[in-house]
């Protein structure tokens, strides 16, 4: 899985490469993609999770439930054996924990878990925004990716996009089905800069709420104060151009869920094409003129007609 | 020399003299084949009115780690690239004035109008909030960073402009035939005066449309293959390039004149009547130029990318991959190198055909195979309800097809005589 991973990794490297050149050829990258035009994300809140720190007891599930007022589960957050299995966010839980066993037991022989919490990352140059026909994912200056359901048309990109799989579709709700994830308690809480229910509900302080200034000055400073406990890695920093959602890790990122992420942001690709090819209409002009052209160069003088009609007279020959 | 003096009576006309040679067929619409399609439609529609009732989970195996299935993968993506029949044609005919094509520009013209309106339809099958599918004209909604976006507004201006190219066959049908019923009677003369008018200045702009309807084509064609771009983590490196785009284009160009030939040649089939083998052998002739483009760059972007390595593999993903690439393009392309296949019948129709189940094996690759987010619970396979309502929605659109020529003049009128015959025998 590790190599495959890497070699899709490489793959993409080789891809930003052809990228680079196209679009050095045919615009200048920097007006291209969002996150240049964006302000820096400094000042904008996040979460740091400290997975160190997580001891799975699922009450930032259960606040996430209740403040989200989403349906209840089948059985109740005290029941643990949900951890066995691997679970995704979906349409009616918008962030769950899960289990990993990344290293071989202990001298006493002991398997020690490590607990990563998964939510939507709110990234800092988000594909969903990017992907959404009719702009119905926004990035708050805040920095939560909040959704608008009376914009959404449901054509469901935004999921096809999102490189963490976050984004789930009602797909049981036939007339207003939404699309749902975490939207960081913005309108509760993030917006006039409140904790949001996981972090507060965190019995073990394991999730920070602060800008994202703020919390990557901490991560630095625990990793700095705890070389032991910690891998020098803060995913989120610069994986996809950075997140707001940024966690901390006593083992390879690869082996408790993370992907192997290069920092350009998604929809640099996309976005950089699409601005060349629609730059001031002048392709599409260019090709309709070009085309144009053609139309009148290639009106067919008599002699001409005369020219292509024996051809197919040849060919009917050959036919018969 | 009687054709070189109409053309040069008539230089700016677009669809010159081949006006007066189509005729509508005219012969009954129901045939045992023809109920076939009715009965695949109607369970097709039942299906889609279960989505409509109970949602789209009730219909389809659709997860939240693969929002898109069947109906982008088929419906709409090989929906558009099956279209490309309409401006390909177009391109050679009209712009590049190939003349002895303009029989097959009406035939290609309605095919590309009724894919694309099935596209449409099938997006309303597949779009959540369904009601909502206008927003996306309106400036309000605009999202200029957005592929789909740019890929939604094409496919709406094309629609249009596929629409006013088909009205001077409307027209056509109805001057020096308008006869409205019963009290409207009186109005006949009036209405016959209008059309006139409105088809001269139909005339005279259609060229402009033209042009437009290649330009869109491109646009989108490509863009549709940029729709992938944004997911270079779900989609294997077999497909993911940032030539996506391009490639979408060429295999959608390529992809154009063959559709026409298999599309000719089931409908000789259906209304029995022989397929016109000299233009369609012609026009097959450009086949391995525009897909032998295609290859190369396809190939020469694997090699590039070093990502030939992926179909070592040999997983589900190589083996489709292998099968898109072997039987969709290299084996057709090598067939119609050779004239005597081009010349033959069989060997025409099978190529053909394995290039246009080569676009959709593709398309279906790229959005479908070939997309394997990592995180993915469980793996994805269309459910009943998915093929009945795309198979449904391709039956109706065959269905449409056999209603238009039969009421309207596309196909010419020594092959509609020869139809004619068949069915009076």
């Amino acid at each position: 899985m590790d190599s495959v991973d890497r070699r899709k990794f490489l793959g993409l490297v080789g891809n930003a490469g052809a990228v680079t050149l196209a679009s050095g050829l045919i615009a200048d990258r920097a007006d291209a993609s969002e996150s240049s035009k964006r302000e820096d994300n400094a000042h904008s809140f996040g979460c740091l999770v400290d997975t160190t720190q997580c001891v799975g007891c699922r009450s930032c599930e259960e606040a996430c439930n209740m403040v989200n007022e989403l349906p209840k589960p089948e059985t109740s957050f005290n029941d643990m054996t949900v951890l066995d299995e691997m679970r995704r966010p979906d349409a009616s839980a918008y962030t769950v924990v899960n289990r990993y066993y990344p290293n071989p037991p202990n001298v006493h022989n002991e398997l020690e878990p490590v607990f990563v919490k998964v939510q939507c990352m709110h990234c800092n140059d988000p594909a969903c925004v990017s992907a959404c026909i009719v702009g119905a994912m926004e990035k708050t200056k805040e920095g939560p990716i909040i959704y608008d359901p009376a914009k959404c048309i449901g054509c469901r990109y935004c999921m096809v996009a999102c490189p963490f799989q976050i984004p789930a579709y009602e797909y049981h709700n036939s007339l207003t089905p939404e699309v749902r994830k975490c939207n960081f308690c913005f309108e509760k809480y993030t917006s006039t800069g409140e904790w949001p229910a996981c972090a507060r509900a965190c019995p073990r302080e394991a999730i920070v709420f602060g800008t994202r200034e703020e919390l990557l000055v901490l991560a630095r400073k625990r990793i700095r104060k705890h070389p032991g406990r910690y891998v020098n890695k803060i995913f989120g920093e610069n994986e996809i151009g950075g997140t707001s959602w940024m966690y901390l890790a006593s083992t390879d990122f690869a082996k408790i869920g993370f992907e192997d992420m290069r920092c350009e942001p998604v929809p640099v690709l996309s976005e950089t094409l699409q601005h060349s090819v629609f730059k001031y209409f002048l392709p599409p002009l260019a090709l309709y003129a070009v085309l144009a052209v053609a139309m009148f160069l290639n009106k067919p003088t008599p002699d001409e007609e005369d020219e292509t009609e024996s051809q197919d007279a040849e060919v009917k020959n050959v036919h018969k | 020399m009687s054709i070189s003096s109409t053309i040069s009576e008539h230089p700016v006309d677009v669809h010159n003299n081949h006006e007066e040679e189509a005729v509508e067929v005219g012969v009954p619409f129901f045939t045992r084949g023809v109920w076939v399609l009715v009965a695949l439609a109607l369970i097709g529609f039942g299906f889609a009115m279960y989505r409509f009732l109970f949602g789209l989970g009730a219909v389809t195996n659709l997860t939240d780690q693969r929002g898109w299935g069947l109906w982008i993968g088929i419906d709409v993506a090989t929906g558009v690239a099956l279209a490309a029949g309409g401006f390909t044609t177009a391109a050679l005919a009209h712009i590049f004035h190939r003349h002895r094509y303009h029989v097959i520009t009406r035939p290609a013209l309605l095919t590309a109008l009724l894919g694309y309106t099935f596209v449409a339809i099938g997006l309303l099958v597949d779009l959540g909030r369904y009601y909502f599918i206008w927003h996306p004209i309106l400036p309000y909604y605009w999202q200029g960073n957005s592929v789909l976006f740019e890929v939604g507004i094409c496919v709406v201006f094309y629609l249009t402009v596929l629409y006013v190219e088909f009205l001077p066959i409307v027209f056509e049908r109805f001057i020096g035939r308008v006869n409205l019923p019963g009290a409207f009677a009186k109005m006949n003369a009036f209405a016959d005066w209008a059309l006139r008018k409105l088809s001269g200045a139909v005339d005279k702009v259609l060229w402009i449309f033209i042009i437009l309807g290649v330009v869109l084509s491109c646009l989108h064609q490509s863009s549709l293959g940029s729709l992938m771009l944004i997911a270079p983590t779900k989609l294997n490196p077999l497909w993911y390039s940032s030539l996506l785009p391009l490639l979408f284009l060429l295999s959608a160009i390529a992809t154009g004149f063959p559709m026409v030939v298999v599309e000719s040649m089931v409908a000789a089939r259906s209304f029995k009547f022989k397929p016109e083998m000299h233009i369609l052998s012609n026009l097959a002739r450009m086949t391995p130029v525009l897909l032998g483009i295609y290859l190369v760059i396809k190939v020469g972007d694997l090699i590039y990318r070093n990502a030939l390595v992926h179909v070592l593999k040999f997983d589900m993903a190589a083996w489709s991959f292998l099968g898109e690439m072997f039987i969709g393009v290299i084996i057709p392309f090598a067939l119609l190198c050779s004239k005597s296949v081009r010349k033959s019948h069989t060997g025409l129709f099978w190529a053909s055909f394995m290039i246009v189940f080569g676009v959709a094996w593709n398309r279906a690759n790229v959005f479908i195979v070939g997309f394997t987010p990592p995180f993915e619970t469980e793996t994805y396979f269309p459910a009943i309800g998915e093929f009945a309502v795309t198979i449904g929605l391709i039956s109706t659109l065959i269905l449409c097809y056999r209603f238009a020529v039969n009421n309207f003049p596309v196909f010419p009128r020594e092959i509609v005589e020869e139809a004619r015959a068949a069915v009076s025998k």
